[in-house]
């Protein structure tokens, strides 16, 4: 099996109200996955059934070759493998930013301070970050601290990144500079599945777009065909109200 | 609603899911069993176990001791409910003194500041004492004799003294931007206080506020050393008169009666209040 992550016919609902109805979708090594579609549309749900932070109702989700929707599976284990960014950053407001990315990395992955704290100052560097390394989370603007959000995730050096609206929580002239790290991240390979309201970064970057309506995986596609030629009117209907006169 | 069905994978995964749940319910029970059981038999099969269930935990002298300190009890349950109300009210005048800003007020936030340190630090023993035998020794007109009065008064202030700290704690773990937001809607600073610190600094502060009235419940028993007759007394009376100490197991009984149910009590609104404004967040 060459693909990195597999979903088959998941469904997730909270009593009766069903929030993930028949999802299908494969991810392999080096895709970038953009989930669209309107708020309440199953995204967020999807992304943490992925991460194991949701219980599934029926379907298999498999992850490097192992089915993970298994209870007996350890979920560690495969958070490990995984890294997650939410939309409120949920950095931890009592460590510095250089403790928040280096936690998981000594505690979880065994590493040294010194090994942990080296791979730390690499990628703040590479993200603008370097001189915050001491500073605590609150010091820092939405921007900064979602990119700092994005480096603990990357910091275990995880085989899959999940993305939940990040850039939601921000104000525009800050939205660049995270969508620039997602951007670089994407260009050398890594392997994201991401709900996103951007769309003009979702037709950049992502090598399939799939909306989203009431639970289901309405389509699929590279972001050329469902930007300009979707097949379902109701792709159209959204991509014609959040991209007014866009010409796209 | 749906046609939807449980796939036989599915259906597999419900089945794993309970042996799990089964698997865990049996190791809980085999742990239960076996650390109570060790400590049953270890306590039971020690050498002096016979004498101490001779003095500590017997039958009769259970029974005959029951009724006196069961009324004793009555005044402890009374002072607790009578003293409750006034250490919630003054905790958290002084708390609010405090938190005070404007400046006429500077006077009572260094009263609050003298009360709580000189309050929280001297035992309550010696408050209960000083003031149940000292005020009455005073003569002067008007103040009461009661020595069961000034024990309360006693309480009270100690545990004012007490609980006006965790009132602070939670008032100041209350974010300034609720501050800020309620002024910019033109609210006044005791108006947010009223109305947007304190009733979210109330909520947090419940399980420490707890602990202290936990702790109010037995201090109660202090009285008993300036000769009012509460539970405690008329254990010790009895253990002293028939050289029996069954009676202060019964004492200690009614205490962990007591607060029991409010520890209940206290979960119980915490998991409401954590329900109704955290749904769907984890």
């Amino acid at each position: 099996m060459s693909a990195l992550l597999e979903v088959e016919n998941l469904r997730k609902s909270y009593g009766d109200r069903v929030v993930l109805d028949d999802v299908d979708l494969t991810v392999a090594t080096g895709d970038v996955v953009c989930l669209i579609g309107s708020s309440g549309s199953g995204k967020s749900t999807l992304l943490r059934c992925l991460n194991l932070l949701e219980d599934i109702d029926d379907g298999v989700i498999s992850f490097e070759g192992h089915e993970v929707s298994d209870p007996r599976v350890d979920r560690r284990a495969v958070r490990g493998r995984m890294g997650m960014v939410f939309q409120a950053y949920n950095l931890f407001p009592h460590l510095s930013v250089l403790d928040n990315i280096t936690l998981a990395p000594r505690k979880v992955h065994g590493l040294s301070r010194a090994d942990a704290e080296a791979r730390a100052h690499d990628l703040l560097g590479r993200f603008g970050l370097a001189e915050h390394a001491r500073s605590h989370p609150d010091r820092l603007s939405g921007g900064q601290q979602q990119r700092v959000a994005l480096v603990r995730a990357l910091a275990p050096r995880p085989a899959l990144l999940l993305l939940d609206e990040i850039t939601a929580a921000l104000d525009p002239e800050l939205v660049v500079d995270v969508l620039d790290a997602v951007r670089s991240l994407a260009a050398e390979g890594t392997t994201m599945v991401l709900a996103t309201h951007e769309m003009h970064f979702a037709r950049d970057v992502a090598s399939t777009v799939c909306f989203l309506e009431q639970g289901r995986i309405l389509e699929h596609g590279p972001p050329a065909q469902i930007f300009t030629e979707p097949r379902e009117e109701r792709t159209r209907q959204f991509l014609g109200r959040v991209l007014p006169s866009s010409g796209a | 609603m749906t046609d939807w069905q449980p796939s036989p994978r599915e259906l597999e995964r419900r089945q794993v899911r309970g042996s799990l749940r089964t698997r865990s319910l049996l190791v809980a029970t085999v742990a239960m069993v076996l650390v109570f059981g060790l400590l049953v038999v270890g306590t039971v099969s020690s050498p002096g176990w016979a004498t101490v269930q001779e003095t500590f935990f017997n039958a009769d002298d259970a029974r005959e001791s029951f009724p006196a300190i069961l009324e004793g009890f009555w005044l402890n349950v009374k002072m607790f409910l009578i003293a409750e109300p006034l250490i919630l009210a003054l905790a958290l005048a002084v708390a609010l003194a405090r938190q005070a800003r404007a400046a006429w007020l500077l006077p009572a936030r260094l009263l609050a500041v003298l009360y709580t340190d000189l309050f929280r630090g001297i035992p309550t023993i010696l408050l209960v004492v000083l003031f149940a035998f000292g005020m009455p020794a005073l003569g002067l007109q008007g103040v009461p004799l009661d020595p069961f009065f000034w024990a309360l008064v006693a309480l009270v202030l100690s545990y004012g003294a007490y609980v006006a700290e965790v009132f602070r704690a939670g008032i100041e773990s209350i974010h300034p931007s609720q501050v800020a937001s309620a002024e910019a809607l033109g609210l006044s600073r005791s108006q947010a206080m009223r109305h947007v610190v304190v009733p979210q600094a109330v909520r947090r502060v419940v399980p420490p506020l707890l602990n202290d009235f936990v702790s109010l419940q037995k201090d109660t028993a202090l009285v008993s050393s300036v000769a009012i007759f509460d539970a405690m007394f008329a254990a010790r009376d009895y253990a002293a008169y028939n050289f029996n100490y069954t009676s202060l197991v019964v004492v200690a009984c009614f205490f962990v009666a007591m607060t029991v149910p409010l520890a209940r009590l206290t979960d119980w609104l915490q998991r409401r209040y954590a329900e109704r404004e955290r749904a769907g967040v984890r």
